[in-house]
């Protein structure tokens, strides 16, 4: 059984699946479109949460948002399911391949064979799609990849019933009802206001342009405080968190800048056009701050004039986010 | 980022398998899509964070040398796992993980407990039970 289904290429996993899924279903959303009216734009320094005893910084929102804001401002339904059992969760995938329905599901990159070795860490909530079955074999859109692949039946439940955090236990998901008539327009300032107000106005100063100004001042301490070695780690991390697939934090100012982009041009708002520019140019400093960072990195020194000038940029950084936001805030609360 | 600024570096961990996708703009500043096959700040973070996974490996292979430690904490290490996601997949506690990680414990565990380790690292027993091969590596 093979469903008949379009793959297209997208730079973050969760956009592209909903953008992937919703094809099939007749509804034509960009990515930029999905992350856009999704929100997915963010920003949260988390140190009291690690990973392998390095603070989590993230560019986006938690997983999971995006769909789910996306799917309430379009008015789509959505069919969400979890499993205990492998085999249940397995058989269920079949049904549904048989009724012709291309199925959304969360999966830990450890078992998906078909990307490179050097992605393949524990990160247990990427999204792929399955569409068909052939051989054995599960075909495979992961919106990641400029191909569609196979994976095989093993691997699958591997990936589908991880261990760690978070678990993706099976998890399943499909549009069951797309809306005849929506109204693209208050989506779009819906998830632009929502963006903005979240990276300007949430009064806390570990989250959005706040967050990245805190981290800028941390990061400028940590070679004193957790010394030379930890304090590359730590950074390295950053920019993994930053360039890496999904979670590319650069690649979601552009992606966002793209939205607007679009945006501007279906609602003849110059405007928005303007600030999608220097969105764009927040995202390629912080691609500068990546760049930077990442020859501390290979070189392995880390005296502290490179820790406090890295905090520099980032801080510059923040204050041109916290402009930007705060007028894309101001444009949004009109509409 | 300009479409012409799109980073192409050779140097890259993606094997050939991937060309991620890149928003970029063009001349008017309108965004358009651009794969790239790599970027060296992204491989330079990459390659330090297997850097910490195989000192940890190198470190686990020493202790097993020595007989401080079980093939258990090897495989642990090679899988990038941690003692209590080891724990869940084999349906136990994270600190009885980590007493099987000592030779002692190891050696007196049951086949049954042995075919769950093995399960979890998608391997044989007698793979996980083979410390000579650990000890070449």
């Amino acid at each position: 059984m093979k469903v008949n289904f379009a793959h297209k290429q997208s730079a973050h996993c969760e956009s592209g699946v909903v953008s992937n899924l919703l094809r099939f279903h007749g509804m034509d959303f960009d990515e930029p479109m999905v992350f856009g009216i999704g929100s997915g734009l963010f920003f949260s320094y988390l140190p009291f949460i690690r990973v392998n005893g390095i603070p989590v910084t993230a560019y986006r929102i938690w997983p999971g948002q995006v769909f789910k804001r996306f799917s309430d401002r379009i008015g789509i339904k959505i069919e969400r399911k979890k499993f205990s059992s492998p085999t249940k969760a397995m058989s269920e995938l079949d049904k549904m391949l048989d009724q012709g329905q291309p199925v959304g599901m969360l999966t830990s990159v450890f078992y998906l064979n078909y990307l490179p070795a050097a992605y393949r860490f524990h990160f247990n909530a990427h999204n792929i799609i399955v569409f068909g079955k052939e051989n054995g074999n599960y075909l495979v859109s992961d919106p990641v990849m400029e191909y569609t692949t196979e994976i095989s039946y093993d691997d699958l439940v591997r990936a589908r019933f991880a261990k760690g955090m978070p678990e993706p236990s099976g998890r399943m998901y499909y549009p069951v009802k797309v809306p005849g008539e929506y109204d693209v327009e208050s989506a779009i300032w819906q998830g632009i206001r929502q963006t903005s107000d979240h990276m300007t106005r949430i009064p806390m100063p570990l989250v959005g342009a706040k967050g990245m100004k805190y981290l800028a001042g941390r990061l400028r301490q940590w070679p004193e405080r957790i010394g030379n070695r930890q304090a590359i780690l730590w950074l390295g991390n950053v920019i993994r968190m930053q360039e890496e697939i999904g979670t590319g934090g650069a690649g979601f100012r552009f992606i966002h800048a793209a939205f607007l982009d679009h945006c501007s041009a279906k609602l003849k708002n110059d405007k928005l056009f303007s600030i999608s520019q220097q969105l764009t140019k927040s995202g390629d400093q912080l691609r500068d701050f990546a760049y930077y960072a990442g020859r501390v990195c290979k070189n392995r020194k880390s005296d502290t004039k490179t820790f406090a000038e890295l905090g520099d940029m980032l801080e510059a950084c923040a204050q041109r986010e916290q402009a930007i936001f705060s007028e894309l805030y101001e444009v949004s609360r009109s509409k | 980022m300009n479409k012409e600024h799109v980073p192409q570096d050779q140097e890259n961990l993606n094997e050939g398998k991937l060309a991620k996708l890149y928003y970029a703009t063009d001349e008017k500043g309108h965004y358009v899509k651009v794969n790239s096959i790599g970027w060296e700040p992204e491989t330079v973070a990459m390659q330090q964070a297997w850097e910490v996974v195989n000192d940890d490996v190198k470190d686990a292979v020493e202790l097993v040398r020595r007989g401080k430690a079980s093939p258990l904490l090897y495989f642990i290490k090679k899988n990038i796992m941690t003692n209590a996601m080891v724990a869940s997949y084999g349906g136990t506690a994270g600190f009885i993980v980590r007493l099987h990680c000592i030779p002692y414990f190891f050696n007196r565990l049951s086949r049954k407990r042995l075919e769950r380790y093995a399960y979890t690292f998608r391997i044989k027993v007698e793979e996980l039970t083979d410390i000579e091969t650990i000890k070449k590596s």
